[in-house]
């Protein structure tokens, strides 16, 4: 069992935890992710690494409700744990392996939107304490929506926000702001970019325009993550690689997004119905006339 | 009195009612039809059935012992050899090794081994008759990497002589492939695999879940910071393979290991667990191993009319005879000498049907198989909105990558030596199908019997 030693709320439908994993909190490395087990008859989710403490042992893991198992992961609190907290998993984002010095030269853009702002600190913040400091984009719908705007503030070269609304910081997309940013004479010879499927592809259409080599995070649809079904296959440069054995972390210039984002919709119906499941109880007879009921 | 050519006949569950339902197929023998099968036996003073078995079973042994009805007797006497007795007798190709050497099968049935082990060792679990432990440990620390076939196999062997084997598991179940892979109506998981691992727990084994080596940690890492003397890497087979035809990627394309996880291990087919499932109406399984017939047999349960398409013959189908009985008996449909061109994907990027084509069978290939040829203008186009690709696996390179001075050959499988497991790496021993590519559950328990012998003439120099 991991247990679960804080839960927090950060904004409307995501959620923070610090879980007890001793054995991913000392191997884990910027890019990598964790797959957790709520209970017996639970879904393996793969679920990003936001933070690690070696000496604690512990992970820092945010999520969003996006489905029935998110929404009841969603009512854990500090003291429940977690059946299984599978991990790390994927490889770690390329930088690690670099030569600091050589990195050192480079500068980079990292461009997260939403919940993607959670794996792209820790890359963050693990190149600061190398000395090194690089721009942040965060997008979110909202002001509301902006998570880990302190944490990140603290680890960024330059912080930008920017929300779709213009609540906050930048008004508009993502893709605005890489823009104006270059406009501004601003040179980049690399870019992160990590958030929902959208925002990575239209990002990367811009960037290849700008020429920025650009690195994705896939988040495909997984089962056991950790190379043996084959779920998670992604099309990188008309290559079939899997997302947890030779990503997560792909070349976004290469990557079929029309295709990923298909293939996200492969269970939008068992899901739809699953939630209807949790949010109606007993009460879900198929009155929804979508499912036929099945309970 | 019975027919002594002929086999005591052992009850299923009917064929019509179990293709709807995920309950074993077959029910075993009962005490006195193992009885009256033992009698069968000749008991031969060179018993060909033993060379047949990849870890050797005292075969005439233990059925001497059943045949007087000392079935504890029985036990033991495998148990000296086999640590998964309840799995092999019901997963082994006893057609193709100790029952094709069976003098009786000359002139009649050969002996049921693979029935036969089974009741011995359902009664040893029914009636929880404990395996011999070691009576104190050796003090030295083994690590075996995967708690599949080979890994148990080796892990029980060790325990046995006094090594403290830890097992690391990447999964959350205790099991590998006879948990994710082989379905329940073959091998029940909570009567028989999750029993016959508490047997080998009772030995002294201690398992880790959620271990994912090359991950979590390392080989290098288990051996210097855990104090691991030798590691057996037991890690099994890998990735699916694909066939790189167009529209392969739609959604409504399966692998079979992806198809087998979600319902094996994740439970998909039963409702209370929250893993989902694509049931599918029309399914086709491309491939003709156990496999293929495990994933064609999974969506039948599910409620799908079942296709296999295979490119050769039903005469160089892969998959064990009894399987392919059994799925026909099903009503599984076999498409044989046929082979997908294309899948036909529709507006929302669903599988809509597949294009294929009729082979002809040809010369003799390098396998002494004899090779399929299209037919030219044969092609046509079947509808269905699901298919699953059953072709074989590629090794996980997760271990291959991460340890150093650990030799792979051309396929990326690792390098052991085949008597005792040795890798190229000091200390380090392999086996199953990491090393040898997808195979059986028997020959990976050879494997790890093979490792275990390797590394207590290491460890006991």
């Amino acid at each position: 069992m991991y247990k679960i030693l804080k839960a927090e709320k950060l904004a409307d439908k995501i959620y923070l935890m610090d879980v007890e994993a001793p054995r991913v909190a000392k191997h884990c490395e910027p890019g990598q992710f964790v797959i957790v087990k709520m209970d017996e008859k639970g879904e393996r989710i793969p679920l990003t690494i936001c933070d690690y403490d070696r000496e604690a042992g512990t992970i820092t893991i945010v999520f969003q409700e996006v489905g029935a198992s998110t929404m009841k992961m969603a009512k854990m609190q500090a003291g429940d744990s977690f059946r299984d907290f599978i991990g790390p998993l994927g490889c770690p984002s390329e930088f690690v392996e670099e030569d600091i010095e050589s990195l050192k030269n480079k500068k980079m853009l990292f461009v997260a939107g939403g919940v993607g702002a959670a794996p792209v600190y820790p890359q963050v913040k693990w190149l600061k304490e190398h000395g090194i400091d690089v721009d942040v984009i965060v997008g979110s719908k909202t002001k509301d929506m902006l998570i880990l705007e302190k944490e990140m503030e603290a680890v960024a070269g330059n912080y930008y926000p920017c929300t779709d609304d213009g609540t906050y910081g930048h008004a508009g997309m993502v893709t605005t702001k890489i823009e104006k940013l270059v406009e501004e004479g601003n040179k980049y010879d690399v870019c992160v970019a990590i958030g929902p499927m959208i925002m990575m592809k239209f990002t990367c259409l811009l960037t290849k325009k700008l020429e920025i080599p650009t690195i994705v995070s896939m988040n495909p649809i997984m089962v056991d993550g950790t190379g043996m079904c084959g779920a998670c296959r992604v099309i990188v440069g008309g290559e079939v690689k899997f997302a947890c054995v030779d990503g997560p972390e792909f070349d976004g210039h290469l990557v079929d997004f029309d295709n990923a984002m298909k293939r996200q919709q492969m269970y939008r119906t068992e899901e739809g119905r699953a939630i209807l499941k949790v949010q109606e109880g007993d009460t879900h007879h198929g009155g929804c006339g979508n499912c036929g009921g099945d309970n | 009195m019975a027919d002594v050519l002929k086999r005591v006949p052992v009850r299923e569950q009917d064929a019509k009612e179990r293709a709807t339902n995920f309950e074993e197929v077959c029910y075993g023998y009962n005490k006195e039809e193992a009885m009256e099968e033992a009698t069968r036996c000749l008991n031969c003073k060179n018993a060909k059935c033993i060379e047949g078995c990849p870890v050797a079973i005292n075969i005439p042994g233990f059925i001497s012992q059943v045949k007087e009805g000392n079935i504890e007797e029985a036990y033991k006497v495998i148990g000296e050899s086999s640590a998964l007795p309840a799995i092999c007798g019901r997963v082994c190709p006893q057609e193709s090794q100790c029952e094709c050497k069976c003098i009786r099968g000359i002139k009649g049935d050969p002996v049921s081994i693979g029935k036969l082990e089974r009741f011995v060792a359902d009664y040893a679990l029914e009636h929880d008759i404990k395996p011999v432990k070691a009576e104190k440990t050796n003090g030295h620390k083994v690590a075996v990497i995967g708690s599949g076939p080979s890994g148990l196999t080796c892990a029980g062997d060790l325990a046995k002589l006094g090594y403290e084997v830890t097992v690391f598991e990447a999964l959350h179940e205790l099991g590998g492939v006879l948990v994710y892979g082989i379905p329940e109506f073959r091998l029940p998981k909570h009567k028989v695999v999750k029993k016959e691992i508490e047997k080998v727990k009772e030995l002294g084994v201690k398992f880790e879940t959620n271990v994912v080596i090359g991950k979590s940690t390392t080989i290098d890492q288990l051996m210097e910071e855990e104090e691991f003397e030798a590691v057996f890497i037991g890690s099994g087979a890998g990735l699916p393979m694909f066939m790189g035809i167009p529209g392969e990627t739609a959604n409504g394309v399966f692998s079979a290991n992806e198809y087998l996880t979600r319902s094996n291990l994740m439970k998909a087919f039963d409702d209370s667990y929250d893993t989902p499932i694509v049931a599918g109406k029309k399914v086709a399984v491309v491939g003709g191993g156990n496999v293929a017939m495990d994933a064609a047999r999974t969506a039948l349960r599910l409620g799908a009319e079942v296709h296999i398409v295979y490119r050769r013959s039903e005469a160089e189908l892969p998959a064990r005879v009894e399987e392919v009985h059994h799925a026909k008996e099903e009503g599984v449909i076999f498409d044989l000498l046929t082979n997908p061109k294309e899948i036909l994907v529709d507006d929302n990027g669903w599988v809509k049907g597949m294009k294929v084509i009729k082979m002809e069978l040809g010369e003799p290939d390098a396998s002494g198989r004899r090779r399929p040829v299209e037919i030219e203008g044969s092609e046509y186009e079947i509808e269905l909105d699901t298919v699953i690709m059953s072709l074989g696996t590629s090794p996980n390179p997760l271990i291959a990558s991460t340890t150093k001075g650990l030799e792979t050959n051309r396929r990326k499988c690792i390098v052991a030596e085949e008597e005792n497991g040795q890798t190229s790496k000091a200390a380090v021993f392999a086996g199953g199908d990491a090393v040898t590519g997808a195979a059986t559950v028997i020959l990976a328990m050879g494997a790890g019997k093979a490792g275990a012998k390797g590394i207590h003439e290491l460890l006991s120099k």
